[in-house]
């Protein structure tokens, strides 16, 4: 069987800062596997600016933003297979591909970095009544075909859900000469970055109805139109609030689904609520060896992050292959979210071990204002911070020093809460 | 003395800012960085946005190179800028950074390629 120390699959965001710093992190063998016929993943439809300025200092576009990590791989000839698509990952490591040229193969990771990305929700997902016209596509669909294939999608939309890539591509298909009617968002917030709210719908005019769902969808052969209705606080829609919108075009943005089919193949545990591995602060699953980063984890706002995050993977996955066995790693505490917290990323600290500092990343589950973040070591508040405004659609961050622990060398949980007063 | 509350739109942390402004005298409270405070004088004196679409491509491995305005334009020029993107169409090989359009709906702004598109 042939052998590679870093077997990275998917060669997006995550993939590719995660292979730049295991090179860097003296690491040679490496092998990206992409499924699809370029690098740079899901950026290179993601066409508007924003990006890269935390990591360059600079807006960049997507494309522009894969182009720096592609070129990176590239100067590094960091090896990579394209139009290759992995079907099993093992607990050993094993890695089975498939691509037209070597057809089925195995091959032995002295690591595996876990970098697929995720998936859009689907119609299907949703439990929408109505018909199965032509003219539903997810919002990342319509991006697709409108930014590289060049196709029109529609010319009256409507959008349902507020996740960022529906805001985007309501700004996006106004500016092409489509009339966006509406986008409507079933929760009373909305699931994007407020400052797509404010240059893609503010700037345009589009309305944004929150608390509001789609109950019927008209059309047999293409989408006539739909039927919009307000919801109560039990999200069950309210009779005598139905609107309709005729539309040939339904744009569906209703959030981002981790692809971890093969991480759940190789054994390791899933946490509920991320639908992503759990890992610890080596960002290594509970599968020794097993990495993952970037949207497989869990689903990030940001690229800057996620290049961050995926940069410490393939640091980690580095040392791993160099070390291997003779690693140590030991008390292992457990991170906890409550109170207004869903979940932390990473669940577990190894104390002893941990860098200087660990940057832990967290959404809360609702809207919250003048609220405190605070971080407890068992019963001990270690620290507080005041926020404005918390919103479930930007993620949050705390940072552990090493040198916090000093004072509590039993410590058994790190607990992260928000708190009122 | 008049208040306005923005969104900063300068990165995705999207801090909220309030403006106020007495005269001249343009205050800025809320920004955690200081291009926050740049972007709120330009949103009440003049705003400006950046735009990004795509122009067709002939012989190019796909069918649509990726645009942007090389620096931000008035927000009123938003859609004559976007009426000159559409008219055009460029020939394969396009590179990245190359200009595609040089001065764009009289803003003198140039449109500038965000991706390289190889011939096919």
């Amino acid at each position: 069987m042939r052998q590679h120390d870093i077997v990275i699959i998917g060669g997006g965001p995550a993939g590719l800062s995660a292979a730049a710093a295991a090179r860097k992190a003296g690491v040679q063998d490496i092998l990206i596997l992409e499924r699809d016929g370029v690098l740079g993943g899901i950026l290179n439809q993601c066409i508007h600016n924003g990006f890269g300025l935390h990591t360059f200092k600079e807006e960049l576009t997507g494309p522009e933003y894969a182009s720096r990590y592609i070129d990176m791989v590239e100067e590094e000839k960091i090896p990579y297979k394209l139009n290759t698509i992995v079907v099993d990952v093992n607990k050993n490591r094993e890695v089975t591909y498939i691509n037209k040229e070597e057809g089925l193969v195995t091959i032995q990771a002295g690591a595996v970095i876990l970098a697929m990305g995720c998936r859009e929700r689907p119609r299907g997902a949703l439990n929408t009544p109505g018909y199965r016209p032509a003219g539903i596509y997810s919002a990342g669909t319509a991006q697709r075909l409108m930014n590289i294939e060049g196709y029109c999608v529609g010319k009256e939309v409507v959008i349902l859900g507020s996740g960022d890539i529906g805001l985007i591509m309501a700004r996006r298909m106004t500016l092409e000469g489509a009339k966006v009617k509406v986008v409507a968002e079933l929760m009373p917030y909305s699931g994007g970055l407020k400052r797509n709210i404010v240059q893609c719908l503010d700037d345009y005019g589009i309305p944004l109805k929150l608390s509001h769902t789609i109950i019927n969808i008209e059309g047999k052969e293409r989408l006539t139109g739909i039927t919009l209705a307000e919801v109560d606080a039990n999200r069950n829609p309210i009779p005598g609030t139905e609107e309709h919108y005729s539309c040939d075009a339904l744009l569906l943005s209703v959030g981002l689904i981790p692809e971890n089919e093969l991480s759940k193949g190789a054994g390791v545990s899933m946490n509920r609520i991320t639908s992503g591995p759990n890992v610890d602060d080596c960002l290594e699953t509970e599968v020794e060896g097993i990495y993952a980063c970037g949207n497989v984890l869990h689903v990030h706002d940001l690229v800057d992050f996620v290049s961050q995050e995926a940069a410490l993977a393939g640091e980690n996955a580095a040392a791993y292959v160099k070390e291997g066995q003779n690693r140590k790693k030991s008390h292992k505490v457990a991170l906890a979210a409550e109170n207004g917290v869903r979940y932390t990323v990473p669940q577990v600290l190894n104390v002893d071990t941990m860098k200087d500092t660990v940057t832990v990343r967290f959404r809360v589950a609702d809207v919250y204002k003048e609220r405190y973040i605070a971080v407890y070591y068992d019963d001990k508040l270690i620290s507080r911070k005041k926020k404005k405004v918390l919103a479930p659609g930007e993620m949050e961050q705390v940072v552990l020093k090493k040198s916090s622990f000093e004072g509590y060398p039993e410590i058994k949980q790190i607990k992260i809460c928000t708190e009122v007063e | 003395m008049e208040t306005r509350n923005l969104i900063c739109i300068g990165c995705p942390l999207g801090c909220p800012v309030t403006v106020t402004m007495d005269g001249d005298d343009i205050n800025v409270t809320g920004n955690t960085c200081p291009r926050g405070a740049d972007y709120a004088k330009k949103e009440v004196l003049s705003p400006t946005r950046i735009v990004t679409s795509s122009i067709r491509v002939k012989d190019g491995a796909i069918a649509r190179v990726s645009v942007k305005t090389k620096s931000d334009i008035p927000k009123s020029k938003i859609f004559e800028v976007m009426k000159e993107i559409q008219a055009v169409q460029v020939d394969a090989p396009v590179a990245l950074g190359q200009v595609l359009i040089k001065d764009c709906a009289g803003t003198g702004v140039e449109i500038i390629a965000t991706k390289t598109v190889e011939r096919v």
